[in-house]
């Protein structure tokens, strides 16, 4: 994801010459195309994220779009305070990415595990959050941010979905894609890990149990709509996030569902509960540690239904 | 470059101006910071009488200089300056921290002449050196001025920004800290000393000058000849004392916080108006 962002990025760097890219001395080997072509629209500020945070709103309040770059917590958590009061306070045009969502950097440990930032960012007033799930999102989601006002934040992933788009297929920001058809159950993820919810949705089906698989790319503002139809066409929901249940997906569906007054048959948070991710592993061990897997999601699912798992077949044993 | 200095008279009759100001409104509206506010009421006076291309008429004419005060907690010293400059009017002043006033303790942009919302420390020297770069990129000749207090020169962010603004060359950006020696409640010799704190921002590769933050002349004269040196950003400490213009808020750090009141108010203005 993050080379269809940068890719996307520097494609259309040219046509927007108020376009800066600011990184927190971070992507090394990827960056250098960006910058040889085009290197007034580019500035290492160094490992200083408060103050490229604060750059980032000086710079926008004078008429740039700005992208702040780095990974994990890092433009986020730990400048969270310039964020809010000079980024999103002042609605400044600035775009924060995060390389490496969820935890898209297995082994390096904990320090890089983003795993708060959805439940964080979603909270401060005037930003947009974007997560998707595959390199089209990506680089779509890329290309609207390019465009659009005001102060947003794109969750990034190492691992990425299959593309299932549609011919034709438009990036429609704030709508949630639905990227498998079903009427038994709605699995719906964000990021990368959609590609697990895909994969449950395979083996329930031999099973005879349908999911209709949401791609939610934009966490806020959440569709309302079309999470409110697979609550009252499927027979419950359950959201799927590398990220902490609280305050995350699952918590924004729970919310925004309870206050739209629908109610699905059943409802399911799977994601990081109260626990940091401390064991080590790549992205796919850890999310068969924390229960977050293909397999995992059939169970679950399977478990709601009430069907007998022993009758079950896991994604293992395919 | 050509500065138009009306001086020093001028000056300081609006010092005492917004100094009168702001005791009546953080009077009023039962808001603190009178002795961060105090003591840089001369540096505003000196900015906004003659130093700052800025235009009441024009107050978001991009060619204008920009103002970001960092220490946003002296935030009524500037709603002050700028109403006597005639960016909005003085009756408004009173409205200061009340319900419904858009006058907020801290400074809160959407106001004519405010550039940026303060109040968190060290966030504003990023901010100012982010416009400051952009105005280098397109060649702009208007500059950038931050004013910031010692006590948020503890926020390691306030020297993230000074890093990036020397290693960028940020001519255009002049850093004025109201070196008042007294942060929020007690004095910087105790909490964590600054010293030599000239030589770390020269450390820092900002070109810098000290001077008497209540002298007219020496702060006109100073900011008259901008950039200190060519390629270098400006810093200029300005040695001011907490509370200044009022002899029993001087140097003392209950008045960070202490209302003005009932007789104090009363004695304050006496002294403020030379009547006392």
């Amino acid at each position: 994801m993050r080379d269809a962002f940068i890719h996307t990025l520097t494609n259309l760097a040219p046509h927007h010459p108020e376009l800066l890219l600011l990184t927190g001395d971070l992507g090394f080997g990827v960056l250098n195309d960006f910058t040889a072509r085009f290197p007034r629209q580019f500035l290492n500020v160094g490992v200083a994220e408060q103050n490229m945070s604060g750059l980032a709103a000086g710079l926008a309040l004078e008429g740039h779009t700005v992208f702040t770059y780095s990974i994990g917590n890092f433009p986020t958590l730990r400048c969270l305070e310039q964020i809010r009061n000079d980024i999103c306070y002042h609605r400044a045009n600035v775009k924060i990415v995060c390389v490496g969502g969820g935890m898209s950097y297995g082994p390096v440990g904990m320090s890089h595990h983003a795993t708060e930032d959805l439940a964080i960012l979603r909270s401060l007033p005037s930003m947009l959050v974007l997560s998707p799930c595959d390199l089209w999102e990506a680089a779509e989601a890329t290309r609207y941010l390019v465009s659009h006002r005001g102060p947003a934040y794109i969750r990034l992933d190492k691992s990425a979905a299959p593309i299932r788009t549609q011919p034709g297929e438009k990036f429609e920001p704030g709508a949630i894609r639905t990227v498998r058809e079903g009427s038994d159950v709605t699995l719906a993820a964000t990021g990368g890990i959609l590609a697990e919810a895909l994969l449950a949705a395979d083996v329930l089906a031999e099973q005879g149990v349908f999911c209709r698989v949401l791609s939610v790319h934009t966490i806020k503002p959440l569709d309302v709509e079309t999470l409110a139809a697979a609550a009252s066409e499927t027979g419950g929901i359950v959201s799927v996030e590398e990220h902490a249940v609280n305050g995350g997906l699952g918590g924004a569906i729970a919310e925004t569902l309870m206050e739209a007054g629908v109610f699905p048959g059943f409802f399911v948070r799977m994601g990081l509960r109260d626990t940091f991710s401390s064991v080590v592993g790549t992205q796919q061990y850890l999310r068969k540690v924390y229960a977050l897997d293909a397999d995992a999601i059939v169970r679950t699912v399977l478990t709601r239904l009430g069907v007998d798992e022993n009758r079950s077949l896991t994604v293992a044993a395919q | 470059m050509t500065v138009a200095v009306q001086m020093p008279n001028g000056t300081h009759a609006l010092a005492r101006r917004i100094r009168t100001h702001a005791l009546r409104m953080t009077s009023i509206g039962g808001g603190s910071h009178i002795g961060a506010i105090f003591s840089c009421a001369d540096i505003l006076a000196v900015l906004y009488g003659g130093i700052l291309r800025v235009d009441p008429a024009a107050p978001d004419d991009p060619a204008r200089d920009r103002f970001v005060l960092s220490k946003g907690h002296a935030g009524a010293g500037l709603y002050a300056v700028l109403a006597e400059r005639g960016f909005f009017p003085i009756e408004k002043l009173l409205t200061h921290y009340q319900d419904g006033s858009d006058l907020c303790g801290h400074v809160s942009h959407g106001l004519p002449g405010v550039d940026v919302s303060t109040g968190a420390l060290g966030h504003g020297l990023s901010i100012a050196a982010g416009m400051a770069y952009a105005a280098k990129l397109r060649s702009a000749p208007h500059r950038v001025f931050c004013l910031l207090s010692d006590g948020e020169c503890d926020e390691g962010s306030t020297w993230e920004a000074a890093l990036f603004a020397a290693h960028h060359g940020l001519s255009n950006l002049t850093a004025i800290v109201d070196y008042n020696r007294l942060q929020g409640i007690a004095p910087v010799s105790q909490v964590l000393e600054l010293e030599p704190f000239t030589d770390k921002w020269e450390a820092f590769e900002w070109a810098v000058r000290e001077l008497d933050g209540h002298d007219h002349g020496a702060l006109c004269t100073a900011l008259s000849g901008l950039p200190f040196v060519p390629s270098k950003p400006s810093c200029l400490i300005a040695k001011t004392v907490k509370g200044k213009g009022v002899s029993f808020m001087e140097n003392a750090v209950l008045w960070h916080y202490r209302i003005p009141r009932g007789a104090e108010f009363d004695a304050a203005l006496a002294e403020l108006e030379g009547t006392a």
